[in-house]
């Protein structure tokens, strides 16, 4: 009979439909946004500047390197250094960026900027809710508005934080002990200095390819 | 069936023709075959039904601008000694200029031989628009798959295909007359204003607009920062 | 010494009743455009067709609206930073195209690959696979007047897929993943169990799809006949993936190149026998059930390991002076890269080569005589992504 292919198909839909009161998996729609789907740990969308501590000024990660400007795909970063120099998170003195813009409406989460930093400042946010109405200057986020705390990037990515942390805590702790070797007084015996020789650090984060 | 036997076959079977071998350093060895623009289709019709290459699976030019090499070498020259004038072998810097030239490069496969990629090569005389240089055969009466692919080289890169069945522009609009893939292409001065301009873009915006944007993009950075 | 005879070029003609139909009463032709704007045409695509009365005689597309100029703008980017454009090309399949030009990079500096990051490639390819069948074969009812019902299953299956891009890569779409020598990141944890448990789910959606509509008569009637591409023409004219295995091609890249792993997996390549619009989308449908069958075997074999060649580094790459062409089986045909490195941090020539752009070679061939309804289920099945014709 014609129509037998149609009506077997309309029999799938229909089955579909009433399935949906009872199977999770067939009623797929989120309310949004008064439903939202739990963020994914892994997403991406914006960059943002990564601080240490309280103070986003005084605790920024960032030394103002410029490799994340330059390796930028699109050329969406725009870095200034600063004059003076200020201690970083291991507490070597270290430039930090006077002006450190991201244009927003050229960025493509590309990710590249994170993947070259070398002192983990710059991570990617989930944030997509950032409707302005001013297209330009709305959409060219500065310093301030790109900071966010350390304990902010534990939210959003808790694997990857906990990774970064674990990273500079050990970073923090051999520059701790190069200083305490190096302020320790002459040892007499040639074994003590071989020791003391052997734990001085290469310099490490101080330099910027 | 390696590169030098193919070439060796096709000196056999059309004669007149001038192939040449290009070596390729990198590790995925494809070697080309450049072929002279009089001989080419006689050449890639050999080749598809006697070779069974019938997949021209890539088309696409290449602009090489010309360059001056320069070397090193050492000349004997005559120069004044201590004790008079004597033979002595000097340092000189030799200066040879290559002219610059187009090239397409036809990347070939066989269905039936399932044999990898043959990269075929045409190289125009010179790289002046629109004249005698820029003019090569069309391989579409060969593959019809070199039609659109043709065309975009002509659009591309300037190359006119003698017995293109349809030569006209591709991915440009028909009234375009520039060659945008040519190393020597300079983009049109059609600037558009853009408040948060930074850098270059900025100092193009201050030859435009000698008068500073207003209040409401107050923020503007002005080299100095927050 | 054996003859060569030189070819004809081609000259498209309508079908003989047309043309004298046409040719006694010239007013009867419309000309008219289709596109760019068009709900159908897949993107900013336009045809321009003449017709006689509903019949199509004359067929000529239009694009370059997405042109971007793409092959320039990697002339001025180094080799990674190209990465993030390729997935900008294709934009529903991105995971195929960053592993076409990572593995042409890595043909021309000669970098290895380690075995996870083979698998995982394999297993991101092949799921992309089943998003570009799946959003194929729903757009394609869509466009026959399905009103989107076939579109949004197919959707909800895509999905899951996409979550797992999600948790893979950081993005649903521009993923950005491959590295040249691996991966950028390896799987988290959980990500395989979920992977396993999609594609153990994705029969009964395909079963469910196929229960819909491979017996419909609206379809068939559509479909059957329509838009018929020869064997010789699709050879000629360098059609590749499935549209060409409709026509009966064996070529599948996967089994020719045998690039990647692909040689360790059991998996067969669907033929069709009429090259018609039926079979093009019968094979998309029978090519997602091998891809589940890949998926399976990859999942089940996926070993420990690093994910990236030790040797490589973020910046400063800069291959020795060469030139390679790479290729892989993307989900709508050869996709390749041509790249020449003059040994400086860019690339000196790159140019990409679209399998949806020379698909459309054919097209008018396929549409003549034909109404222009069919035109619209032809195009789609021709499967074209205008970030990938126009760059």
């Amino acid at each position: 009979m014609i129509g037998t292919g149609i009506l077997k198909g309309l029999a799938e839909t229909a089955r579909n439909f009433f399935l949906s009161y009872v199977s999770k998996d067939r009623l797929t729609t989120v309310q949004y946004p008064e439903q939202r789907l739990p963020q994914i740990e892994a997403a991406r969308n914006f960059p943002f500047l990564v601080y240490d501590g309280a103070e986003w000024d005084a605790g920024m990660r960032c030394v103002a390197c410029q490799i994340c400007e330059k390796e930028c795909p699109p050329k969406c970063i725009f870095i200034e250094k600063s004059k003076d120099k200020k201690p970083d998170a291991v507490g070597k003195p270290q430039f930090y960026p006077a002006r450190f813009d991201i244009d927003i409406s050229v960025c493509m989460s590309c990710q590249i900027c994170v993947e070259v930093c070398p002192f983990d400042a710059i991570k990617m946010d989930v944030e997509f809710d950032l409707p302005t109405d001013d297209r330009f200057a709305g959409l060219m986020l500065d310093r301030h508005k790109l900071s966010k705390s350390n304990e902010y990037y534990h939210e959003i990515h808790p694997t990857e934080a906990t990774a970064v942390d674990t990273a500079l805590d050990a970073e923090r702790a051999k520059a701790a002990a190069a200083k305490a070797a190096a302020a320790a007084p002459k040892p007499a015996s040639p074994a003590a200095t071989a020791a003391s020789a052997a734990s001085t650090p290469k310099p490490t984060e101080g330099e910027s390819k | 069936m390696d590169l030098a036997t193919i070439q060796s076959e096709l000196e056999v079977s059309v004669p007149g023709c001038r192939l040449q071998i290009v070596d390729n350093p990198s590790p995925c060895v494809q070697h080309s075959l450049v072929v002279d623009a009089e001989h080419a289709v006689l050449v890639a019709t050999y080749l598809q039904d006697f070779l069974h290459f019938d997949y021209c699976s890539n088309v696409t030019g290449v602009d090489w601008l010309p360059k001056e090499l320069s070397e090193k070498i050492k000349v004997k020259k005559t120069v004044d000694g201590p004790n008079g004038p004597e033979e002595k072998e000097v340092d000189e810097v030799r200066k040879t200029s290559v002219p610059g030239y187009l090239e397409v490069v036809y990347h070939l496969f066989s269905t039936t031989d399932r044999t990898g990629p043959l990269p075929l090569r045409m190289r125009t005389a010179g790289r002046e628009v629109g004249g005698e240089a820029t003019l090569l055969p069309s391989l579409t009466p060969v593959w019809r798959s070199c039609e659109f692919q043709e065309r975009e080289v002509y659009d591309l890169f300037g190359i006119h295909f003698e017995g293109h069945p349809d030569l006209r522009r591709l991915l440009m609009w028909d009234e375009f007359t520039d060659h945008p893939m040519r190393r020597d292409y300079v983009d049109p001065d059609d600037y558009e204003y853009e408040p948060t301009a930074h850098d270059e873009v900025l100092a193009r915006m201050r030859q435009h607009y000698s008068t500073q944007p207003g209040p409401a993009f107050g923020d503007l950075p002005q080299g100095g920062g927050q | 010494m054996s003859t060569i005879t030189l070819p004809t070029p081609p000259v498209l003609n309508p079908p003989a009743s047309l043309e004298a139909s046409a040719s006694e009463n010239p007013e009867r032709l419309l000309e008219l455009s289709l596109g760019p704007q068009h709900p159908s045409t897949h993107g900013v695509f336009r045809m321009n067709v003449v017709l006689d009365g509903e019949r199509v005689v004359r067929l000529k597309p239009v694009f370059g609206y997405l042109h971007r100029n793409h092959e320039k703008i990697a002339e001025n980017e180094t080799y990674l930073g190209n990465m993030p454009y390729t997935d900008r090309l294709d934009y529903i399949c991105s995971l195929t195209n960053n592993w076409a030009y990572a593995l042409a990079v890595e043909k021309l500096a000669g970098i290895p690959v380690p075995e996870r990051a083979e698998y995982l490639r394999v297993i991101t390819a092949e799921l992309t696979r089943l998003l570009n069948h799946a959003a194929l074969v729903g757009f394609l009812l869509q466009d026959m007047g399905a009103s989107g019902t076939p579109l949004m299953y197919a959707f909800r299956e895509r999905e899951k897929i996409l979550d797992l891009f999600e948790a893979l890569t950081g993005a649903r779409m521009m993923c950005n993943y491959m590295r040249f020598g691996g991966c950028r990141v390896d799987a988290p944890a959980g990500w395989l169990d979920q992977a396993r448990k999609v594609v153990a789910d994705f029969p009964k959606f395909l079963d469910e799809f196929e229960k819909l509509l491979v017996s419909n008569e609206i379809l068939m009637e559509r479909t059957q006949g329509v838009g018929v591409l020869s064997r010789e023409l699709a050879i000629s004219s360098a059609i590749s993936g499935p549209m060409a295995r409709a026509s009966g091609l064996n070529y599948d890249i996967r089994k020719v190149d045998c690039y990647g792993i692909y040689p360790r997996f059991s998996f067969r390549v669907p033929l069709g026998s009429h090259g018609d619009v039926y079979d093009r989308y019968m094979i998309r449908i029978l090519e997602m059930r091998e891809s589940l069958k890949i998926l399976e075997q990859a999942l089940r074999d996926i070993p420990e390991g690093p994910i990236l060649d030790p040797k490589s580094k973020p910046r400063g790459f800069r291959p020795k002076p060469g030139e390679c062409y790479g290729r892989i089986e993307a989900p709508k045909g050869e996709l390749g890269f041509y790249l020449i490195s003059d040994g400086s941090p860019n690339p000196y020539r790159y140019r990409v080569r679209p399998p949806s752009l020379i698909n459309l070679t054919v097209l008018e061939d396929l549409c003549l005589g034909h109404n222009v309804a069919d035109v619209v289920v032809i195009l789609g099945s021709v499967d074209i992504v205008l970030g990938e014709v126009d760059r």
